[in-house]
């Protein structure tokens, strides 16, 4: 699981790729925390999920436990490109509620 | 045709990908469509995180986890059987266990739905832990067949289980 970030227009874009899973995603919450903190004056922040090739429910605490950080700096976080599958958990788990997809 | 295959892990964090596409490759011999192939690995994944993350505690690396395949079916399609066992610490409150969005980890940013998406993305599921003993969990997903309503799995993976 990689991140790649990039700020434009007071919008951080976060585009995560790779397989979230419990064993990998530890070194990209410090990264995805590390981004948090250095742009916590964004308007809001976009996670595209396009390159995501597997995700179980560990995304679902990664993406929440990322949108408590965000909203700390008063940052709404929302949510693009998701796949079919990606969407299945995601919208069963409720983080559609949280996070909006775009 | 009657197919099936046994695996020892280690119960470690590095063989989560490999047990969710080794039981993803074993379905192959039932011709899955991409969605079901996926429903499956995620099944899986969650089942094996929890026996790598719960069952062991911090001596995980020292421990095994076991998975079973069974397909009964041809390439246009039939059953999958799937039990993920450890011998771990065994679970102290199933029924609380099996809520959603219920952890025993809350600051680990555990999502507590692991055994719902297991219920919600498989056809059949059951769950018998003791305590001290371990855990397995008996999935079972009809793959490229019209389905059978859920309490019929239900008694489908109870036979399985009882036997």
């Amino acid at each position: 699981m990689q991140i790649q970030s990039d700020y434009k227009n007071g919008v951080l874009y976060m585009r995560l790729s790779g397989e979230v899973d419990e064993h990998n995603a530890v070194a990209a919450r410090s990264r995805a925390d590390q981004l948090a903190d250095r742009y916590a004056t964004c308007e809001r922040v976009i996670f595209d999920l396009s390159e995501v090739s597997f995700m179980d429910s560990t995304g679902i605490g990664f993406l929440i436990g990322r949108y408590k950080r965000f909203r700390r700096y008063g940052v709404p976080v929302y949510l693009m490109n998701t796949t079919k599958a990606v969407d299945k958990i995601l919208e069963m788990s409720g983080v559609y509620t949280l996070m909006p997809k775009m | 045709m009657k197919n099936y295959m046994k695996l020892e892990l280690a119960a470690i964090g590095e063989n989560e990908s490999f047990a969710r596409s080794a039981v993803a490759a074993f379905a192959l011999c039932l011709n899955p469509s991409l969605a079901e192939l996926s429903d499956i690995k995620t099944a899986v994944s969650e089942a094996v995180t929890n026996a790598v993350v719960h069952a062991y505690g911090k001596e995980s690396r020292e421990h095994s986890l076991w998975i079973e395949c069974r397909a009964d079916g041809d390439e246009d399609g039939g059953v999958l059987h799937i039990t993920v066992t450890d011998g771990g610490c065994g679970i102290e409150d199933v029924e609380r266990a099996l809520l959603p969005f219920y952890t025993t980890l809350e600051n680990d940013e555990r999502s507590g739905m692991g055994f719902t998406i297991m219920q919600t993305f498989m056809d059949g599921f059951s769950l018998e832990s003791e305590r001290g003993k371990g855990t397995k969990v008996t999935m079972l997903r009809y793959i490229g067949r019209e389905k059978i309503p859920n309490e019929k799995n239900q008694d489908a993976v109870k036979e399985r289980t009882d036997a």
